[in-house]
Protein backbone atom coordinates (compact mmCIF):
# COMPACT_ATOMS: atom_id res chain seq x y z
CA UNK A 1 0.00 0.00 0.00
CA UNK A 2 1.17 3.29 -0.49
CA UNK A 3 0.25 6.88 0.67
CA UNK A 4 -2.01 9.32 -1.38
CA UNK A 5 -4.16 12.46 -0.85
CA UNK A 6 -7.59 12.78 -2.71
CA UNK A 7 -7.83 15.53 -5.27
CA UNK A 8 -11.29 15.43 -6.18
CA UNK A 9 -14.30 13.03 -7.67
CA UNK A 10 -15.40 11.77 -10.17
CA UNK A 11 -19.00 11.00 -11.70
CA UNK A 12 -18.72 7.66 -14.49
CA UNK A 13 -22.20 7.75 -17.06
CA UNK A 14 -21.97 4.62 -17.96
CA UNK A 15 -19.96 1.71 -15.52
CA UNK A 16 -19.47 -2.10 -15.92
CA UNK A 17 -21.28 -4.63 -13.52
CA UNK A 18 -20.59 -4.51 -10.56
CA UNK A 19 -19.40 -0.46 -10.38
CA UNK A 20 -22.85 0.80 -10.00
CA UNK A 21 -22.62 3.73 -6.94
CA UNK A 22 -18.83 2.75 -6.50
CA UNK A 23 -17.26 6.60 -5.39
CA UNK A 24 -14.14 7.19 -7.79
CA UNK A 25 -11.91 9.36 -6.69
CA UNK A 26 -8.86 10.83 -8.39
CA UNK A 27 -5.72 10.40 -6.61
CA UNK A 28 -2.41 12.09 -6.18
CA UNK A 29 0.07 9.67 -5.34
CA UNK A 30 2.70 10.89 -2.04
CA UNK A 31 5.68 9.91 -1.19
CA UNK A 32 6.49 9.14 2.51
CA UNK A 33 7.00 12.51 3.69
CA UNK A 34 3.24 13.90 1.96
CA UNK A 35 4.89 15.30 -1.34
CA UNK A 36 3.29 14.46 -4.21
CA UNK A 37 5.08 12.05 -6.52
CA UNK A 38 4.02 10.87 -9.76
CA UNK A 39 0.88 11.29 -11.75
CA UNK A 40 -2.67 11.23 -10.31
CA UNK A 41 -5.28 8.22 -11.35
CA UNK A 42 -8.77 7.15 -10.32
CA UNK A 43 -9.08 4.99 -7.50
CA UNK A 44 -12.15 3.08 -6.49
CA UNK A 45 -12.60 3.82 -3.02
CA UNK A 46 -13.32 0.63 -1.15
CA UNK A 47 -14.23 3.02 2.45
CA UNK A 48 -16.30 5.01 0.47
CA UNK A 49 -16.28 7.52 3.77
CA UNK A 50 -13.03 9.48 1.44
CA UNK A 51 -13.41 12.93 0.18
CA UNK A 52 -11.17 15.67 -0.98
CA UNK A 53 -8.00 16.64 0.58
CA UNK A 54 -7.74 13.56 3.06
CA UNK A 55 -5.03 11.50 3.01
CA UNK A 56 -5.17 7.87 2.34
CA UNK A 57 -3.50 4.75 1.81
CA UNK A 58 -4.10 3.13 -1.46
CA UNK A 59 -3.87 -0.58 -2.86
CA UNK A 60 -2.65 -1.23 -6.50
CA UNK A 61 -3.62 -4.33 -8.76
CA UNK A 62 -6.06 -7.19 -8.18
CA UNK A 63 -5.83 -6.77 -4.20
CA UNK A 64 -7.66 -3.07 -5.21
CA UNK A 65 -10.94 -4.78 -6.24
CA UNK A 66 -11.13 -6.94 -3.08
CA UNK A 67 -11.90 -3.62 -1.43
CA UNK A 68 -15.38 -4.00 -3.36
CA UNK A 69 -18.73 -5.90 -3.02
CA UNK A 70 -18.60 -8.06 -5.29
CA UNK A 71 -14.78 -8.29 -5.65
CA UNK A 72 -14.97 -9.95 -9.22
CA UNK A 73 -15.05 -6.04 -10.92
CA UNK A 74 -12.52 -4.06 -13.46
CA UNK A 75 -10.79 -1.99 -10.67
CA UNK A 76 -6.95 -1.49 -10.20
CA UNK A 77 -6.60 1.01 -7.58
CA UNK A 78 -8.68 1.45 -4.98
CA UNK A 79 -8.55 3.82 -1.16
CA UNK A 80 -8.36 1.08 1.68
CA UNK A 81 -8.26 3.38 4.51
CA UNK A 82 -8.27 7.04 5.64
CA UNK A 83 -5.19 8.36 6.91
CA UNK A 84 -5.18 9.89 10.80
CA UNK A 85 -1.37 9.88 11.66
CA UNK A 86 1.48 9.54 10.09
CA UNK A 87 4.58 9.25 12.68
CA UNK A 88 7.63 8.94 10.73
CA UNK A 89 11.19 7.98 12.85
CA UNK A 90 13.89 10.57 12.52
CA UNK A 91 17.19 9.20 10.34
CA UNK A 92 19.34 7.14 12.60
CA UNK A 93 22.70 8.46 13.41
CA UNK A 94 25.79 6.66 11.95
CA UNK A 95 27.64 5.73 15.12
CA UNK B 1 10.23 -11.19 -0.10
CA UNK B 2 12.05 -7.76 -0.16
CA UNK B 3 14.44 -6.48 2.87
CA UNK B 4 12.89 -3.24 4.14
CA UNK B 5 13.26 -1.12 7.23
CA UNK B 6 11.26 -0.07 9.72
CA UNK B 7 10.70 3.70 9.41
CA UNK B 8 7.24 5.04 11.05
CA UNK B 9 3.69 3.90 11.92
CA UNK B 10 0.20 4.62 10.56
CA UNK B 11 -2.65 5.00 12.30
CA UNK B 12 -6.29 4.86 10.69
CA UNK B 13 -9.50 4.81 12.37
CA UNK B 14 -11.69 4.40 9.05
CA UNK B 15 -10.43 1.93 6.46
CA UNK B 16 -12.09 -0.97 4.81
CA UNK B 17 -13.51 -3.80 7.58
CA UNK B 18 -10.82 -6.25 6.17
CA UNK B 19 -7.91 -3.96 8.50
CA UNK B 20 -9.40 -3.86 11.70
CA UNK B 21 -7.04 -4.22 14.07
CA UNK B 22 -4.37 -4.38 11.61
CA UNK B 23 -1.07 -2.73 12.42
CA UNK B 24 0.25 -0.45 9.50
CA UNK B 25 4.29 0.00 9.13
CA UNK B 26 5.87 2.23 6.98
CA UNK B 27 9.02 0.15 5.78
CA UNK B 28 11.90 1.91 3.93
CA UNK B 29 13.23 -0.09 0.55
CA UNK B 30 16.48 -1.36 1.00
CA UNK B 31 19.59 -2.79 -0.52
CA UNK B 32 21.78 -5.82 0.39
CA UNK B 33 23.94 -3.55 2.66
CA UNK B 34 21.26 -1.56 4.28
CA UNK B 35 21.11 1.12 2.43
CA UNK B 36 17.61 3.10 1.55
CA UNK B 37 16.99 2.57 -2.12
CA UNK B 38 14.15 5.42 -2.14
CA UNK B 39 11.43 3.39 -1.90
CA UNK B 40 8.80 2.98 0.63
CA UNK B 41 5.62 0.73 1.21
CA UNK B 42 3.11 0.53 3.55
CA UNK B 43 2.66 -3.18 5.10
CA UNK B 44 0.65 -4.99 7.59
CA UNK B 45 2.67 -5.90 10.63
CA UNK B 46 2.17 -10.05 11.53
CA UNK B 47 5.60 -9.77 13.50
CA UNK B 48 5.80 -7.07 16.37
CA UNK B 49 8.31 -4.90 13.97
CA UNK B 50 9.55 -2.31 15.91
CA UNK B 51 11.45 1.61 15.12
CA UNK B 52 14.64 1.36 12.98
CA UNK B 53 14.25 -3.11 12.81
CA UNK B 54 15.30 -4.83 9.33
CA UNK B 55 12.72 -6.69 8.10
CA UNK B 56 11.75 -9.21 5.42
CA UNK B 57 8.01 -8.18 4.06
CA UNK B 58 6.28 -10.36 1.23
CA UNK B 59 4.36 -8.36 -1.59
CA UNK B 60 1.94 -11.29 -3.11
CA UNK B 61 -1.51 -11.30 -2.59
CA UNK B 62 -2.22 -14.42 -2.49
CA UNK B 63 0.42 -15.07 0.46
CA UNK B 64 -0.49 -12.02 2.16
CA UNK B 65 -4.07 -13.66 2.59
CA UNK B 66 -3.21 -16.93 3.29
CA UNK B 67 -0.99 -15.31 6.41
CA UNK B 68 -3.46 -13.26 7.20
CA UNK B 69 -6.29 -15.21 6.73
CA UNK B 70 -9.57 -14.00 4.63
CA UNK B 71 -10.25 -14.78 0.96
CA UNK B 72 -11.44 -11.16 0.33
CA UNK B 73 -8.36 -9.00 2.22
CA UNK B 74 -7.70 -5.83 -0.01
CA UNK B 75 -3.69 -6.27 1.15
CA UNK B 76 -0.40 -6.98 -0.75
CA UNK B 77 2.40 -6.20 1.52
CA UNK B 78 3.01 -7.97 4.84
CA UNK B 79 5.57 -8.07 7.30
CA UNK B 80 6.83 -11.93 7.61
CA UNK B 81 10.25 -11.74 9.23
CA UNK B 82 12.94 -9.57 11.23
CA UNK B 83 16.39 -9.58 10.00
CA UNK B 84 19.04 -10.15 12.82
CA UNK B 85 22.15 -9.66 10.67
CA UNK B 86 23.02 -9.52 6.87
CA UNK B 87 26.62 -11.20 6.71
CA UNK B 88 28.62 -10.34 3.82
Amino acid sequence: MFLGQVIGRLVPAVVHDGLAGVPMLWVQPLDKHGQAAGRPFVCADGTRMAGPGEMIYWEASREAALTLDPSFVPVDHAVVGLVNDLQIDPPEKKP
Amino acid sequence: MILARVSGRITSTIHHPAMDGRRLLLLDRIDARGQATGGYVIAVDTVGAGPGEMVLMLDEGNGARQILGGADLPVRSVVVGIVDDLPG
